[in-house]
């Protein structure tokens, strides 16, 4: 008897989205392996990384705050991997969108009316599409890589900005801390609730936005027939240069303005680290929400979960949060896995003796 | 010239970790896999190195250690990508995250901890020739054995059946799996190699380069070592020159700091991103000499018919 995998006629509807529950559920079953390796009670901890943070409203709006930037980033990027365009460099690309947008209130940290906000969220945007640029232009104009050109940049976005807050962008009443001035009143995203901030409703709408462009225009399909079929695409007319360009300038612009609406919001300032990975981290939203924009909207809230985890982890359990990332890392893992089941599935043949394969008459 | 002697010593320690992932990479990416996860193998390799050889005491544990671990991952992906048909980018990405995740976890308690260093293996006499005498001959094991690696990858990929088989399978998947051969397996094994070098990267940073473990310590080498494969279109030889100019970059960033001409350290510490970034540039532009070396299959899967 053998194992194969054998090519389903067409993609399977109901393992689109089994696959993505299936894979949370062996990822759960691994984390309470490790739990269980370090001594502690698996179900009690598993409730305790990922139950207990939806049981308070605070909690919950935390889960929202921590769910925006992922969002944001994710939807960008869903759409760059559909068009089988690989943009890792998200975290630089919100780096760059922190600096521009906070551009703003280090050099006019008086200038406190309404328009100081839109401004920076324009900025946030723009620094985070030029920095997107990059990558696509070397792609387009000489055919660079576009995973390490974007990946390369990263670092040297959190160089820059380790620069600037050490340097020229240092605030001069910080007692020599690396940290920026404070934003303060118009510069700082207005709130529902104590936590929940505008850039939820901006993650939200922005994720509507894209599932409209991707059901609904010809943009969204010209996306669509480049990512699954090149040759076709282009019997099309459809050009490739400019869809890298494209889905390079928009998750770079998204990015971007979830990077100034952290630092504008939950950061309040600029400072050397202004992001636990988010860039990284909207790679598995992407794949967790099956580059659907909507899927990523509940695919970010259950990565946001896992920071939340992880910290509630860290207070109760006494366990690292770093095992948040390990928990990211294993489910991309299994999405990828289980991912397998939407074009294939398993069939258990019998060995065909060796006759059978003589060719046939 | 005490000062070049340093200089020089300290680029070959910068460049080892660069040509053994870039070594493992290569083998990898010529039989047509494309591994994202370099870093996520090495990061992991110089965590397990590390713990191996600071709880035995022997740093020659450490490597053995810090190579299974690379194995360990890379046998993961190999299942990931070759078994189950899963995109080989995002596997890639996958295997660096969890790299990067499990790696601090395990290392958290490593933190602060002096760590254990490979001794130098001296040849007697011959270490005592003016200048050269310690550049040459007074290197730990893996120097040497980079170059040893160098040179057996070379004449296995181009001068022997087994390197024949390699190339075959990562040019044209199907002929090659029409002649009979074992794709599939011919990648699983290429891949658990490129994990074992990408490991040994990983222990020779915690282990020679700077004895101690710091969470990410790897700082993007691993991608770099992506990029440096690129850059010597598939060649090791040229991977060699390729990897140790990327060292001397990296160390005259140091040494220009140490001048104090008052150039941000942040943009020395960024010279090797922007350079590997031009670097790809420079050699991607001229299309004939990548179209030439690239393997045909690159980062396509393989599902045989039957």
């Amino acid at each position: 008897m053998q194992l194969v995998l054998e090519r389903r006629p067409e993609r399977s509807k109901s393992m689109l989205l089994l696959s993505p529950l299936l894979a949370l559920l062996l990822t759960a079953l691994v984390g309470g392996l490790i739990f269980l390796f370090r001594g502690l009670n698996p179900l009690a901890a598993l409730y305790i990384y990922f139950v207990e943070p939806l049981t308070t409203l605070w909690s919950i709006e935390q889960l929202l705050v921590k769910a925006a930037p992922l969002i944001l980033i994710g939807v960008g990027l869903s759409i760059c991997y559909i068009a089988n365009v690989w943009n890792i460099g998200a975290e630089g690309q919100f780096t760059a969108g922190a600096i521009f947008g906070g551009m703003w209130p280090v050099f006019f940290p008086e200038f406190q009316s309404f328009p100081v906000l839109p401004l920076m969220l324009l900025f946030g945007m723009l620094g985070g599409m030029l920095y997107g640029f990059i990558p696509a232009f070397l792609k387009n104009r000489f055919g660079a890589n576009e995973i390490l050109t974007s990946l390369m940049l990263v670092y040297v976005a959190g160089l820059s900005l380790d620069w600037l807050v050490r340097g020229p962008w240092r605030d001069p009443h910080g007692y020599n801390f690396p940290k920026s001035v404070t934003f303060e009143g118009w510069q700082i995203l207005p709130t529902m609730g104590t936590t929940v901030h505008l850039g939820v409703v901006i993650a939200v709408a922005a994720a509507l936005g894209l599932a409209f462009l991707l059901d609904r225009t010809i943009k969204g399909f010209e996306i669509r027939v480049l990512g699954s079929s090149p040759r076709a695409g282009s019997f099309a007319g459809f050009s490739r240069d400019r869809i890298v360009l494209f889905c390079f300038l928009l998750s770079g612009g998204l990015a971007g303005l979830a990077g100034i609406c952290e630092v504008a919001s939950t950061v309040g300032q600029l400072q050397p680290s202004i992001s636990p990975g988010y860039g990284f981290t909207a790679i598995i939203v992407a794949f967790l929400g099956r580059l659907n924009p909507l899927g990523v909207i509940f695919a970010g809230l259950i990565l946001a979960l896992s920071y939340m985890g992880g910290e509630a982890a860290q207070v109760t359990l006494g366990i690292s949060d770093k095992i948040a990332k390990v928990f990211q890392g294993i489910l991309l893992f299994f999405i990828l896995a289980c991912d397998t089941f939407i074009l294939y599935r398993l069939r258990l043949l019998p060995r065909r003796p060796a006759a059978e394969l003589q060719p046939a008459e | 010239m005490d000062i070049l002697q340093a200089l020089i010593l300290t680029v070959i320690t910068a460049s080892t970790p660069l040509l053994l992932a870039g070594l493992g990479e290569l083998v990898v990416e010529r039989s047509g896999v494309l591994n994202l996860g370099v870093e996520g193998m090495m990061v992991m390799g110089a965590v397990c190195g590390f713990g191996a050889a600071h709880m035995t005491g022997s740093p020659y544990v450490g490597i053995i250690a810090s190579m299974a671990a690379g194995m360990g991952l890379a046998f993961l992906f190999a299942i990931l990508t070759q078994t189950f048909v899963a995109n080989q980018v995002a596997s890639g990405l996958a295997l660096t995250l969890l790299g990067l995740g499990l790696s601090g976890l395990i290392g958290e308690s490593f933190v602060g901890i002096p760590g254990t260093k490979v001794e130098k293996l001296v040849f007697p006499g011959l270490a005592d020739i003016p200048f050269l005498g310690r550049i040459l001959f007074a290197q730990d094991l893996l120097v040497y054995f980079s170059f040893l690696l160098t040179g057996v990858v070379s004449f296995t990929l181009f001068r022997s059946r087994i390197g024949l088989i390699i190339r075959a399978v990562g040019n044209n998947h199907h002929s090659a799996h029409t002649l009979g051969y074992d794709v599939i397996t011919v990648r699983y094994l290429c891949i658990v190699f490129g994990g074992a070098c990408s490991g040994l990267a990983g222990g020779y940073l915690s282990l020679a380069y700077t004895p101690q473990w710091i969470e990410n310590m790897t700082a993007g080498r691993g991608w770099i070592a992506l990029a440096l494969v690129v850059f010597a279109s598939w060649l090791p030889w040229r991977l060699a020159v390729g990897a140790y100019l990327f060292g001397t970059v990296t160390i005259l960033g140091f040494f220009v700091q140490g001048m104090g001409w008052g150039i941000p350290s942040q943009f020395l510490s960024s010279l090797p991103y922007l350079i590997t970034i031009i670097a790809l540039v420079i050699i991607s532009a001229n299309r004939a000499i990548t179209r030439a070396n690239t393997p045909a299959c690159l980062g396509q899967s393989f599902v045989p018919d039957r």
